[in-house]
């Protein structure tokens, strides 16, 4: 091979190879989870159903403990990113299915923010982590002061959901609230529960990751 | 035609005294700037003056400038000069050579001289700043080389997480909030530990900035003196919501501190029964997502009794 060919040659994989870095790079910057629009209603109160579970069950991390959200049309999906309409009261159905652990700071074991904390049918607006199944998460948003600690099933059942979505046949636990979004704006929420197992002091993986353990209030 | 020569000896023989020219411009200006700089513009230098921390550092920023403000002074004022009175003009050859091209011995040991005072004037400035009673504390424990003259500061322990901060309070009870509020006109010492990894505590107007290590309990103090509210930061990249891990926090008066403190105390009081003992630092759990490992009662950091308040009895098992 002559030396122009070998030029030609290296310059086109060269191009490849920047080609491929390009797109690669766009692809990981573009991917999102999905988001869930629930601004259809505006003006009426949301219906917001979600639940937690130790193990996803499925896509590239199917270890890995998550929260998932039931669509307005009824399928439950794996995203974090929630579209609510401003000023307007959600009322929330969450789903427990994953165990729990006493917490790390108990501090995260009050209920604040919320309006009329129900715990399977009964109001409760503290959680003792060291009494039962402990705490599995929270779903808190700290910009608009909610705080609700989500206790844990009992590990011990013989009916624990290890794939989700779960269904109600198995143990669970139901905590309902209801909250207010507030002003238009971008309102982050998280699992204040150290629950990424497995990683560096459970900080890691899930905790870290949008689409898991942490999302966003797109409230509009 | 013009001998090249001349035109630099024309610079000191027949022409103005260009030193004393640039002297008096220079003195005139910075004698000006520097009195107009610390009275108008210092007092508004960040962080402002809400804590004693906050005024020292203030306090040194105004220092710096009221040095610089001379010195950026002497090199502009030269510069222009330079440029406007010994530019080339058409006719008259460049001054390439002669008198004025050799160096100056008085001149050199001057700037020398006095850069090397600056230099060390601030050197040791910086470092008595740095230790005595302007220093907010630098995590040295229970020897800190200075500690607050007050034996009843207010005692408040800043606990940071992924992401958030929680404050106990060991005076009332030991109860935990997200709420940081203080009394104005207070010495104020803050212990700031980690329930993770690292993270720093910074609340900006009242000046104290502490690393946020888990096993540790840095120390830092300030005394609150100026009523409002002041921004608490994370300032110590530590993962997802870095960027999210802030809030406000509010100094007070003495009267309304003390009945937000009682009623917090009130009506946390179920939530502090579950809380774990006091401890200065608390150990997590390396190793996944179970807790219960809160507090480490193996070494607690500091003796509460030397601060003087009221507080909560401390975690001493080990």
């Amino acid at each position: 091979m002559n030396r122009s060919k070998r030029i030609a040659v290296v310059s086109a994989l060269f191009g490849v190879a920047v080609a491929l870095s390009v797109f690669a790079s766009m692809a990981f910057i573009s991917s999102s989870p999905e988001v869930v629009d629930f601004t259809t209603a505006s003006g009426q109160p949301v219906d917001l159903t979600i639940q937690t579970v130790g193990t996803i069950g499925f896509g590239v991390h199917p270890d890995w403990v998550s929260y998932l959200v039931k669509s307005p049309s009824g399928q439950w999906l794996n995203t974090t990113l929630w579209k609510l309409p401003a000023n307007t009261k959600v009322d929330v159905t969450l789903l427990q299915f994953d165990s729990g652990s006493p917490l790390r700071n108990q501090e995260v074991g009050g209920v604040t923010g919320v309006d009329d904390a129900q715990l399977n049918g009964k109001s409760f607006s503290l959680a003792n982590s060291n009494d039962q199944a402990g705490v599995g998460h929270t779903f808190s948003v700290p910009e608009l002061g909610v705080n609700v600690p989500l206790p844990g099933v009992n590990p011990n059942a013989t009916n624990t959901c290890g794939s989700a979505p779960c269904s109600l046949q198995f143990v669970h636990n139901t905590v309902t609230f209801s909250f207010n979004t507030g002003a238009p704006g971008m309102y982050r929420w998280q699992c204040f529960v150290p629950c990424g197992g497995g990683f560096l002091y459970g900080n890691g993986g899930p905790m870290q990751t949008v689409g898991y353990m942490d999302g966003f209030l797109e409230v509009s | 035609m013009t001998d090249p020569a001349a035109a630099p000896a024309e610079m000191n023989q027949g022409g103005p005294h260009h030193f004393w020219r640039l002297f008096t411009i220079w003195a005139v200006l910075s004698a000006a700037a520097d009195p107009l700089f610390y009275l108008l513009v210092g007092p508004h230098l960040p962080p402002g003056d809400m804590g004693s921390a906050a005024s020292g550092d203030q306090f040194d920023s105004n220092v710096l400038f009221v040095i610089a403000i001379p010195v950026v002074f002497a090199i502009v004022i030269y510069l222009l000069y330079a440029v406007i009175v010994w530019r080339a003009r058409p006719g008259v050859p460049e001054p390439v050579s002669g008198p004025n091209s050799h160096g100056n011995f008085a001149i050199q040991l001057a700037w020398i001289s006095i850069s090397t005072l600056i230099v060390m004037g601030l050197f040791i400035f910086g470092t008595i700043e740095l230790v005595t009673s302007a220093g907010s504390g630098g995590g040295e424990g229970p020897v800190a080389i200075w500690t607050l003259d007050s034996k009843t500061p207010l005692v408040v322990q800043v606990i940071a997480q992924q992401w958030k901060f929680s404050y106990r309070y060991p005076s009332f009870g030991g109860f935990e909030t997200d709420q940081l509020v203080l009394p104005n006109d207070t010495a104020v010492v803050f212990h700031v530990t980690s329930l993770d990894v690292i993270h720093d505590f910074w609340a900006y107007q009242l000046g104290v900035k502490a690393d946020a290590n888990p096993d540790y309990d840095n120390i830092a103090y300030t005394q609150t003196q100026q009523l409002g509210s002041f921004e608490v930061r994370c300032d110590e990249l530590c993962g997802l919501w870095h960027g999210a891990m802030f809030d406000t926090g509010a100094v007070v008066s003495k009267s309304a501190f003390q009945s937000w403190a009682a009623s917090t105390e009130a009506r946390l009081a179920s939530a502090t029964k579950l809380l774990p003992a006091f401890s200065w630092t608390y150990t997590p759990d390396a190793n996944g997502a179970d807790g219960g490992l809160y507090p480490d009662d193996k070494d607690p950091y500091s003796n509460v009794e030397v601060y003087g308040a009221q507080p909560v009895k401390v975690s001493q098992a080990g």
